[in-house]
């Protein structure tokens, strides 16, 4: 029971992890067609970030806030920088930018840093139990958990309680009605990647969290997978960037705790079979994203 | 009702519109009177939307486009919008899965917030009382009339000095067409200028002070809605007689 209930749980904090990543990978998507394979090297900016907050001896939660922070400005710099004079390129050429970016990044992260994991000291309560009862539940992914559901309420409300939100999900349906309202394309790109950039944040201080430590590498499996997840879920869908997330975090704690042990170096391929039952049962996703016109 | 004055409110002038090879409007020029209703008549392809997008910032235009002294050209559609033109593009494109409420929102969230927003949204639901009653629900849900209602009243939000109109009839059933263009003239008389793009000619030179008409992309044809409707050519091309 004790076993079940925790490999629950951490099922659930790693699909949130992924859910997280994958909205973000989503929400840009969704606006302007772009892939972004830049958004690991945000989340390993925003563990870089956190590791340096916390070696100026800044609280455990200002250092996770310096994270979120710095990969939101990092993801509005590269949209301002890189991705602004490529906004009437073709698709490929915007995918190719962005690996541009990725690689860049990922340089100057190990010419810069280091090319070896530098170690987060986390507080010691952090990786204690709590007891209920008869049962045993780790902190860390029950706060993992809390904090996925708080930032996916803070954006559910972000979009359908604010002018900016609601003109984020009308520029994924109509990007040029949209601009004919007044509605300024420029800002609205711009907060998009602020969002996703954030996502890869708060996704990297969950991240470290359950690691330890950050290296150059770090966001790359992780993005991976979410991009997995927002295909499962319906690329450019943000309700599907969820239910992908966590369906292929699920799935991949559940296969890493119950299959037998002989079985068990094929845990991907096992995860992967089932995506790609997934859509061929669904092709365009669990739930699929609305494809509306694009300027 | 807003006193016409002599000087054109807007004037196009040398027009061309080009898509990479295709050039979709050829040396067009026109004038709009300040407080008429102006019809801009042609066959699919002639150019009438291309117009629009030029005159919206939504299409590379080369020539004049002066609107009440002030040049449009180069501007960005965010811009052009602030100035007092609005677009009800064609086909109503209104963004279906937000409800009726938040499109209206966003048609006037660039141009005025908070209790100055809520009476605008207010005003357009006494103007299309249908809307009140579909406010909640997703604008996709609604009917063809229903979603061109509501893709007018939009439009009307950021409270336009000019509304340019992409076929508001198109596709709808004959009592609705009515409303449309009772709806067409009511505006005019609270002295909104109107450029009215349609197929249905007769309907439309009817209303109209001024009719234009194109043809591949070239004017054809000028004149008054009463001379337009008695020439040769509108009525061989779209009054089958």
């Amino acid at each position: 029971m004790d076993v079940f209930l925790q490999q629950c749980l951490n099922a659930i904090s790693l699909g949130g992890i992924y859910a997280l990543l994958a909205l973000g990978l989503a929400v840009v998507f969704s606006i302007v067609s772009l892939i972004n394979f830049a958004h690991g090297e945000l989340m390993t900016l925003a563990g870089y970030a956190i590791y340096a907050a916390l070696l100026f001896a800044m609280p455990l939660p200002v250092a996770l806030c310096a994270g979120v922070i710095a990969a939101a400005l990092a993801a509005m710099a590269i949209e301002r920088v890189a991705f602004r004079p490529m906004r009437r390129a073709d698709a490929t050429s915007l995918l190719i930018t962005s690996f541009a970016v990725s690689v860049i990044l990922r340089v100057l992260f190990q010419n810069g840093i280091s090319a070896r994991p530098k170690p987060v000291a986390l507080p010691p309560e952090l990786s204690g139990v709590v007891t209920f009862g008869p049962v045993h539940l780790s902190v860390i992914a029950l706060a993992s958990i809390a904090i996925t559901i708080l930032s996916l309420a803070a954006l559910s409300l972000f979009l359908t309680r604010t002018t900016m939100g609601r003109a984020m999900r009308a520029a994924a349906e109509d990007f040029q009605v949209l601009r004919l309202m007044g509605i300024r394309a420029n800002r609205v790109i711009a907060v998009a990647f602020g969002i996703s950039g954030a996502l890869a944040g708060v996704s990297a201080a969950l991240w470290i969290a359950q690691r330890g430590s950050v290296d150059p590498l770090m966001g790359f499996v992780p993005v991976l997978k979410a991009f997995i997840a927002a295909v499962i879920g319906g690329l450019g869908s943000l309700p599907g960037a969820v239910a992908g997330g966590f369906a292929l975090g699920i799935a991949e704690v559940l296969f890493q705790a119950f299959l037998p042990p002989e079985a068990l170096p094929f845990r991907d391929a096992f995860v992967l079979s089932l995506v790609v039952a997934v859509l061929i049962w669904r092709p365009d996703g669990l739930i699929p994203a609305k494809t509306g016109r694009r300027s | 009702m807003i006193p016409m004055s002599s000087a054109p409110f807007l004037t196009v002038t040398d027009l061309s519109v080009r898509y990479g090879a295709v050039e979709a409007v050829h040396g067009l020029s026109l004038e709009v009177e300040r407080g008429s209703v102006t019809v801009l008549l042609g066959a699919n392809g002639a150019g009438k939307s291309s117009t629009l997008a030029a005159l919206t910032g939504l299409a590379p235009a080369k020539g004049g486009l002066h609107f009440d002294g002030l040049s449009l050209t180069g501007m960005m559609p965010e811009e052009i919008v602030r100035h007092g033109i609005a677009l009800c593009p064609e086909g109503r494109r209104v963004f279906p899965s937000l409800s009726v409420a938040d499109n209206l929102h966003l048609g006037g969230a660039a141009h005025v917030k908070g209790e100055v927003l809520a009476a605008r949204i207010e005003a357009e639901l006494d103007r299309f009382p249908i809307l009140r009653e579909r406010f909640h629900q997703r604008a996709g849900l609604l009917s063809g009339g229903e979603q061109q209602m509501l893709a007018i009243a939009r439009a009307l939000m950021s409270a336009p000095r000019l509304l340019l109109l992409d076929e508001p009839s198109l596709g709808l059933a004959p009592k609705v067409v009515d409303q449309v263009f009772d709806l067409v003239l009511s505006l005019r008389d609270q002295g909104i200028t109107i450029l009215l793009v349609e197929q249905n000619a007769e309907r439309a030179l009817d209303i109209a002070n001024r009719g234009y008409v194109l043809q591949s992309g070239r004017l054809v044809l000028s004149g008054s809605g009463a001379e337009l409707a008695g020439s040769d050519l509108i009525r061989q091309a779209y009054l089958a007689g």
